[in-house]
């Protein structure tokens, strides 16, 4: 089936017949052919729209733009204005009746304004537990395409379209088909989607699953059939109960219509998906102990080489992708590697979902095309940070991630740019910072996630973490010294270049990074005694300002300590000897009379 | 996009985890029993995943026949009752909730 970039639908109903819409449609055909349009923008015919009052109308989608009342005359103006320039004809437009203002278009709100929708392009617009919907937004149109072409092309094809492995590392998705294609084997090969999301912040592959479960079945189908696969498995966390009820639902409806089983689509191909599910052990998203746990075992990595590619699932040479990967499958095979690899960068092609947390307005699932800058993201898109607070940092790629500072906001984002800056792209988790967050604290609780879901199998990542855990520790209650900071460093290093797999290798990264650009908050700790955000508690002195204090009293009663004096209509005191900088008082004070040195 | 029965209007609820720990639950509820109640057989209630604002969430998207959907934000169940009388049955949208007009753009 051909793609357009827009589709007209011309109202052909009795009414807007009978209102000349067929001259209407005679009329936008001849001036896009004059703009050299035709091979973009579709003119279709539908029946009645409903709205017979305006008509004759034309409704633009994917926009859902409603012109109305229009005339012959009008045309010219609308396809070149719109459809050339991509400037919508306000005045042809309808505006609902009694309404001072039109409310905007979704592409008007900065939320939606800069996204590009193919991984998520079903979001919000079909229901997931209707495989009949996610068809009629043209779904295994792809698979059909795929089965009519020799598996060689169809990995040449992703191969050209440049798509990256959307987990993080972002190795070429063709040429791991390819390598599981040739690998050989005694007994059958796997495709296998990861969909064990853990890092803190992230769920992109969540809200894929739930919202449209099918893009990612096709996409294993897809993928099965060009590796020569016959099994699938879909490794998926139990702590995320809807997407594993959607998963379900779509896995049986696939069955039932015959493009998952025996002989699919009658290309005598068989295939069939099971699901695998995680105990939600972080380690577990890493590949080998994925596969591990798949069979039964301990979630353990092992070293690679032999990669899963060619030793994988029993041994099986396997082909490991991410959800997010696999759901830009059928887009890509759809509508040709042309297409996609138009989008993004050089080495960095097509979209990318982020899930926007933090300390930002707009908390959210994003897609965006790679090559877009994080000020774009966080401040178009995510409308800024909250309470007119400073940025500070924005931490990509999760506990194996690094914190990007404000100075970098222009940084596009790509797998190279975010790899130069000592972060990742990572799976998609953009956790945004402000000015009241202290960077030694993040790394500490960043390192203590990473530290505690270590599996322990390998020395660096088990007593590495916890040495560097523990130095951060002392920093935080103002404990450290100077050395301490050396060795930690050191241990960053060494962990990072000896642990066994990628959570060891990675887990350094945000003390790496926050010792890259924040160094002076680790140096105030140790030296002076402070914590800039005032954050680590230890490192806080709180005073009561007499002038603001009401003497209510409040603080008084609430210390565990009873380190506070005061008696009524006196300003209260705290007795720094007594006072263990629990922070209580500041948390309770209504007046902001708490003041922290 | 109507694409089955003869609806009139269609409402989707965004029924993702988000949605749901935001109250979206109450939200279908409340649409189910306007539907009952005023009888309107006409209304098609479906639901759909996150729509990617997660930060204002329940959301719900009102669609009614020939005409651009909207997307309704910070929903509560009164305003879902709103959205019900003024938008679903009398086709006035209901400025004060609404977010926007259409869809988004995919590639």
């Amino acid at each position: 089936m051909k793609t357009y970039r827009s589709y007209c639908m011309v109202c052909a109903g009795t009414a807007c017949v009978s209102n000349r819409s067929f001259h209407i449609k005679e009329a936008l055909e001849r001036e896009i052919e004059k703009q050299g349009l035709q091979d973009e923008i579709a003119v279709v015919t539908t029946g009645c729209n409903g709205f017979c009052a305006v008509g004759p109308l034309v409704v633009v989608h994917p926009e859902g733009i409603f012109y109305q009342q229009l005339r012959e005359e009008d045309i010219p103006y609308v396809v070149e204005e719109h459809f050339l320039k991509g400037r919508p004809v306000k005045r042809l437009m309808y505006s609902p009746p009694g309404e001072q203002t039109p409310i905007p278009k979704m592409n008007d709100i900065g939320f939606f304004k800069q996204q590009r929708l193919i991984a998520l392009r079903n979001r919000g617009l079909i229901d997931p537990e209707r495989i009949d919907e996610y068809i009629a937004r043209d779904g295994y149109f792809g698979l059909a395409k795929a089965l009519k072409m020799k598996p060689r092309e169809i990995i040449q094809e992703i191969k050209d379209s440049g798509l990256r492995g959307r987990g993080g590392a972002g190795f070429l998705t063709g040429l791991k088909w390819e390598l599981t294609r040739k690998a050989k084997s005694n007994g059958g090969k796997f495709v296998l989607c990861n969909a064990d999301e853990g890092d803190p912040g992230a769920f992109m592959d969540r809200s894929i699953v739930e919202a449209d479960p099918h893009s990612v079945i096709e996409g294993l189908i897809i993928g099965a059939y060009a590796i020569g696969a016959n099994q699938g498995y879909i490794y998926i966390r139990n702590e995320y109960p809807l997407a594993l009820k959607r998963l379900i639902i779509a896995l049986e409806q696939a069955r039932n219509y015959g493009l998952l089983g025996k002989d699919i689509l009658g290309s005598g191909f068989d295939f069939d998906i099971k699901i695998v599910r995680g105990a939600g052990a972080f380690v577990c998203g890493e590949e080998t102990a994925l596969m591990a746990s798949v069979e039964g075992r301990l979630g353990e990595p092992r070293p690679r080489p032999p990669f899963p590619t060619e030793h994988g699932i029993w041994s099986k040479p396997t082909n490991n992708n991410n959800v997010e990967t696999w759901a830009n499958v059928p887009s890509i095979i759809r509508r040709g590697a042309q297409w996609y690899s138009q989008i993004g960068t050089e080495t960095s092609k097509g979209t990318k979902v982020f899930s926007l947390v933090g300390k930002i307005n707009n908390t959210g699932l994003v897609e965006v095309p790679m090559g877009i800058t994080l000020r774009e993201i966080i401040y178009d898109i995510g409308g800024g940070i909250p309470h007119e607070k400073a940025f500070k940092a924005v931490q990509t790629g999760g506990p194996s991630g690094g914190c990007i500072p404000a100075e970098l906001l222009d940084l596009p984002v790509d797998y190279e740019s975010l790899s130069e800056a000592g972060s990742m792209m990572g799976s998609g988790g953009m956790v945004v910072l402000d000015e009241d967050t202290c960077m030694v604290d993040i790394a500490r609780y960043f390192l203590s996630f990473t530290q505690d879901e270590s599996c322990g199998k390998c020395t660096p990542c088990r007593e590495g973490t916890k040495m560097m855990l523990h130095l951060l520790k002392k920093i935080t209650e103002g404990k450290g010294t100077e050395e301490d900071l050396e060795t930690l460093e050191q241990l960053a290093h060494e962990v990072k270049e000896t642990s066994l797999c990628g959570l060891g290798k990675t887990a350094p990264n945000p003390v790496l990074t926050t010792l890259r650009y924040f160094r002076d908050e680790y140096e105030a700790h140790i030296k002076e005694k402070r914590c800039p955000a005032h954050v680590c508690r230890q490192l806080n002195t709180y005073r009561i300002d007499p002038d603001a204090c009401t003497a209510c009293g409040l603080c008084r009663k609430e210390c565990p300590e009873d380190a506070i004096s005061g008696g009524k209509k006196q300003p209260h005191l705290i007795d720094q000897q007594k006072c263990v900088k629990c922070g209580i008082c500041f948390d309770v004070c209504k007046f902001e009379a708490v003041c922290i040195d | 996009m109507l694409r089955e029965g003869a609806g009139k209007a269609k409402i989707t609820v965004h029924m993702g985890t988000c949605g749901i720990a935001a109250g979206a639950r109450d939200i279908m509820v409340a649409f189910l029993d306007e539907i009952e109640k005023k009888d309107a057989k006409d209304v098609i209630i479906t639901t759909s995943g996150c729509a990617g604002l997660c930060s204002r969430e329940p959301m719900a998207t009102v669609e009614l026949a020939g005409q651009a959907p909207v997307k309704y934000v910070d929903l509560t169940p009164e305003k879902a009752r709103t959205i019900f009388t003024d938008h679903v049955l009398k086709g006035k949208i209901v400025m004060e909730y609404a977010l926007a007009l259409g869809s988004e753009r995919t590639f």
